[in-house]
């Protein structure tokens, strides 16, 4: 009891004293989101607009950046199944009177415009690493089961509004959780089995334009002109960058709007385009060293919750970065997922800066450990 | 409990640091996907990638030939390009696209019901593309868009070549016009030499010789971005194409621009049409058809209206008479027609019939009028075609027969086509009993009767030609039957190094008369119609040369037996149409002519001066 106290009398010491903080990461991602700047000032020809306001979004997401580091991961974890349930129940409100922007309902407008399923790429891995935190590992049936549950439903409900791509991010995000748990290989097997009749489920929910992009993938060049226009026009795009790339403001594809979704969704094929194999290659180790990193953080954490948490943040931000160059390159289908640091785009920005102030503040309860 | 928990926490660890290793193994294994495609797209095939988004951004327009220039045959210009200015308008850079058509309306620039299909051109039109919204602007429109200019920003003054046909009205059917190209134009056209907005010939030598005068386009390369608006180039490093146009051959005609003129000036906007012709050579002198119209109206503003007023008109004036008219050539033909007769033996050159006035045939009481109703008298053959007897080719026509009137009206040209370079040229009819055999169902309407033979034997019934042919079977008269394909083009020049190629003339097969004695009785019948005591020895009145000439008067309406052909009484386009030919010199005639003027009532009073004027012309009198 005594030790007890005395370690939050500490923590409450340190955080007056000291600014929690993590240098590597902060010149990693700082590195990234310049780099990002620059190619989205070419990609959007050059738009002053676009800069500033994405400067504008980058600046908001460091300073929240900050203060979440600023959080003890105690906090964090209690918070946990809170985020969770207000997520469940924000997203179910979007659902009852969301406001719709291109034919989906992802808004909900409470004096500001925001979109529920962003919290939940945080609140899922949050609530999964909570639950699991007091249970012995690896799990057993019955936690399995519920911990998908808790997966699925805020999945289910983000793929009606219909938003695919997060989704599909909100799941990884849980179940990336679920399997740095130690959850036996069997249930693993077992799931992807699972996995087959329910892809078949999910076909039945898909909506059509969704369909539409599976089918293109299989063969762009069935329809140029439609689906296929923006698979065909960005591996023009990569591939006509070669090795040195075309120059900063010299993609001709870029420059002269073959490239479709060039500030958001592909805008890695900008960056194939103008800065060649090279940028290509430079932005993936960048991506990589940051995916690292939080993978150290994650493997020296000093508990638990901290360890899946930052596990499970780490490789979501990884299967971002794989996802959007693999459907750039036209090896899977266009799921709408930005290319994280660098696309054109407010939410998606300040959930991914959100989620490395969680590691930052991951990494300093370790270190006040550490000192005890 | 807490020896076991720390037992657990390890566990967990070390569990937890396997799993981040087989992710760390995966994750290196999907980028290393991710990496082998990268290669693959921007090294391997980074040159199959370069050459497809080259192909993306260069965008091909055409550079338009000039149109050759056509001549007549002195080198007098009959049509040209001239530069006409026109306003456009480029949709994103006008403010208020409404605002700024009222006020060039205001201005008299444009005209205030064309505002709405110039809207509609708008809309349907990109927003970089200029849209042209008023053509052929005239001197003081220039002047007042001008001063007015700065009001107007993203409306540009554009200069154009437009065809421009300087002696108008006395060219427009033998030169033709231009019009847009139409949805049958694009069956027969190259399609890769036009552009969709240019002109193509419509009709006369445009049209016939498009091919020649329209030249092969050029093309600019330039690059474009995805929607086709042109972007400036910002590195040297791309290299454009492109490619100069090809102008068009010059054409020089055959016609004579005097000749034209005096033509069109005489025919005075009646319904008519002359045609001289060359006959050692063939070559057109003169094409005219009338009433005419001015060309250049085509290449400006031409409204729906006005075509349609064009079009609807009931003189025709779009109809070229001389090549697409055909008439019954009526008395003309009498002179082709005593040749046979010569030549078969219905007749010789003492041989006389008398003419009361009209004709029977053997136990029918059907009379043949004569138009001379009280008769000819006791007359030969020679005084038959001078004073244009009927009754005396009556009495002869079934001796000759219809066949052969078909065979030498056929070795005259009649019936079939002068191969003229203008299109659609119409055959006529020269009827034979093969003919009316083919051409009726009815067993009764198959046979040929012997009064179709009587009328047949002056020009009538169902006989029919252009004026075109005329002129033609006038000019084999003249030349004693040496014969020459009808000729309209001159040559042909090298616009870039003025080179001519002069066409040669086509000489048919000579018509076959065994005694020349024969040609020389018809053609001094012939002389005595103009220079003697024939039909039309006014017309050949106080001349320095010789001449001659045959007149022809055709019934539009027959008139029956016991009435009585009262022209008062007539409506205008019911009155017979006067026809004439002639050639001249006598011996070594230079020049041959055929008129004709619808519901012009007389051959010999009416078509024959005209005649003689054209050949006092050409013949330089």
């Amino acid at each position: 009891m005594i030790a007890k106290s005395k370690e939050i009398n500490l923590t409450n010491d340190q955080n007056i004293k000291s600014f929690k903080f993590d240098g590597f990461l902060f010149i990693t991602i700082s590195l990234t989101c310049l780099m990002g700047v620059f190619i989205l000032y070419s990609a959007s020809n050059e738009s002053t607009d676009v800069l500033i306001r994405q400067v504008y979004r980058i600046i908001i997401a460091f300073v929240a950046m900050i203060i979440v580091a600023q959080i003890p991961t105690e906090i964090l974890r209690k918070l946990s199944p809170w985020s969770y349930l207000g997520g469940i129940l924000l997203l179910s409100l979007v659902l009852w009177l969301g406001e719709s922007g291109q034919g989906a309902q992802r808004w909900l407008n409470i004096g500001i415009r925001f979109q529920p399923s962003e919290i939940m790429k945080l609140g899922v891995p949050m609530m999964v690493a909570w639950y699991l935190h007091e249970k012995r590992l690896p799990p057993n049936l019955r936690e399995l089961i519920f911990i998908l549950i808790i997966i699925a439903i805020p999945s289910f409900l983000i793929a009606k509004q219909p938003d695919l791509g997060t989704s599909i991010l909100v799941m990884a995000a849980g179940l990336l959780v679920l399997f740095l748990s130690g959850i036996s290989f069997r249930y693993i097997l077992s799931l992807g089995l699972l996995a087959i009749p329910s892809s078949f489920l999910l076909w039945e929910f898909m909506k059509d334009y969704q369909r539409q992009r599976v089918l293109t993938l299989l063969n762009p060049d069935s329809d140029p002109l439609g689906a296929g226009y923006n698979i065909i026009q960005s591996k023009i795009a990569m591939g006509s960058g070669g090795i040195f790339g075309k120059g900063w403001k010299n993609g001709s594809q870029v420059q002269l709007e073959f490239l479709p979704e060039k500030n958001t969704d592909f805008i890695f094929a900008v960056i194939g385009e103008e800065f060649g194999l090279l940028g290509v290659l430079t932005i993936l180790f960048l991506y990589l060293i940051i995916i690292g990193r939080g993978l150290v953080i994650a493997t020296q954490a000093s508990d638990l919750y901290g360890r899946l948490l930052a596990g499970s943040l780490s490789l979501t931000f990884f299967f971002y970065v794989f996802v959007n160059t693999a459907m750039v390159v036209g090896l899977m289908p266009i799921v709408g997922i930005p290319l994280p640091l660098v696309s054109y785009g407010g939410t998606s920005m300040v959930t991914l800066m959100v989620g490395f102030g969680m590691l930052m503040s991951i990494n300093s309860n370790r270190k006040l450990v550490a000192k005890k | 409990m807490a020896s076991k928990h720390i037992k657990d926490h390890r566990k967990e660890k070390e569990l937890f640091l396997n799993r981040t290793i087989i992710s760390i193994l995966v994750g290196l294994l999907l980028i290393s996907v991710v990496l082998i495609r990268l290669y693959q797209l921007q090294v391997v095939e980074n040159e199959f990638f370069v050459e497809k988004a080259h192909g993306n951004r260069i965008n091909i327009r055409a550079t338009l030939p000039p149109r050759g220039i056509i001549y007549d045959r002195n080198g007098r210009i009959l049509a040209e390009n001239k530069t006409a200015f026109q306003l456009e308008l480029i949709p994103e850079q006008v403010k208020d696209i409404d605002d700024s058509l009222m006020r060039l309306s205001n201005l008299g620039l444009i005209d205030n019901e064309s505002i709405n299909s110039i809207k509609t051109e708008i809309r349907k039109s990109q927003q970089f593309k200029p849209v042209t919204i008023r053509t052929s602007l005239t001197d003081s429109d220039i002047a007042e868009f001008a001063v007015n200019m700065p009001n107007f920003s993203g409306i540009n003054l554009q200069p154009r070549l437009i065809r421009s046909y300087p002696y108008s009205e006395a060219t427009s059917h033998v030169v033709g016009y231009l019009g847009a190209i139409s949805k049958n134009d694009l069956i027969k056209l190259n399609r890769s030499s036009y552009d969709p907005n240019e002109k193509i010939g419509k009709t006369g030598s445009e049209l016939f010789n498009e091919d020649h005068l329209h030249g092969v386009p050029g093309f600019n390369q330039f690059i474009a971005n995805a929607r086709g608006r042109e972007i400036p180039i910002k590195t040297d490093s791309i290299f454009l194409e492109k490619k100069l146009p090809e102008p068009g051959s010059n054409i020089y005609l055959t016609v004579d621009l005097e000749l034209q003129r005096l033509a069109t000036e005489l025919l005075g906007g009646r319904k008519g049409a002359v045609v001289a012709i060359d006959p050692n050579n063939g070559e057109i002198l003169s094409l005219v058809s009338s009433p005419t119209f001015n060309p250049n109206i085509f290449s400006n503003t031409l409204t729906t209206d006005q075509f349609n007023e064009l079009q609807s008109n009931e003189d025709q004036p779009l109809f070229n008479r001389a090549v697409l008219g055909t008439y019954s050539p009526g008395s003309t033909i009498k002179p082709i027609l005593g040749l046979a007769a010569l030549e078969i033996g219905a007749t010789n050159l003492t041989r006389r019939h008398v003419c009361k006035g009209y004709y029977s045939l053997p136990g029918n009481s059907h009379r043949y009028r004569d138009w001379l109703h009280t008769g000819h008298g006791s007359i030969n053959l020679h005084a038959a075609i001078s004073q244009s007897c009927d009754v005396y080719f009556y009495e002869i026509s079934n001796e000759i027969g219809i066949d052969r009137m078909h065979q030498y009206l056929d070795a005259f040209g009649l019936g079939q086509k002068t191969n003229i370079e203008l299109t659609g040229e119409r055959i006529g009819l020269i009827p034979s009993t093969k003919w009316k055999q083919n051409m009726f169902r009815r067993e009764e309407d198959k046979i040929w009767y012997p009064g179709e033979t009587v009328i047949a034997s002056i020009g009538q019934g169902y006989m029919l030609a252009t004026p075109l042919q005329l002129a033609n079977a006038t000019a084999a008269l003249a030349t004693r039957g040496k014969r020459f394909q009808a000729k309209l083009i001159l040559a042909t020049e090298n616009p870039i190094n003025k080179e001519k190629k002069y066409k040669n003339s086509t000489q048919l097969n000579d018509i076959e008369i065994s005694n020349q004695k024969y040609w020389e009785e018809v053609v001094s019948a012939m002389h005595n119609v103009m220079q003697g005591n024939g039909t039309a020895q006014n017309a050949g009145l106080d001349a320095p040369y010789r001449m001659a000439g045959k007149s022809g008067t055709v019934q539009v309406i027959s008139v029956g037996q016991e009435e009585e052909y009262d022209e008062t009484l007539l409506e205008e386009r019911f009155l017979d149409h006067a026809l004439f030919v002639a050639f001249a010199p006598l011996e070594n005639p230079k020049i041959a002519v055929s008129v004709i003027i619808e519901n012009g009532q007389s051959g010999s009073r009416v078509a024959a001066p005209i005649a003689r004027a054209i050949m006092d012309k050409y013949l330089g009198y």
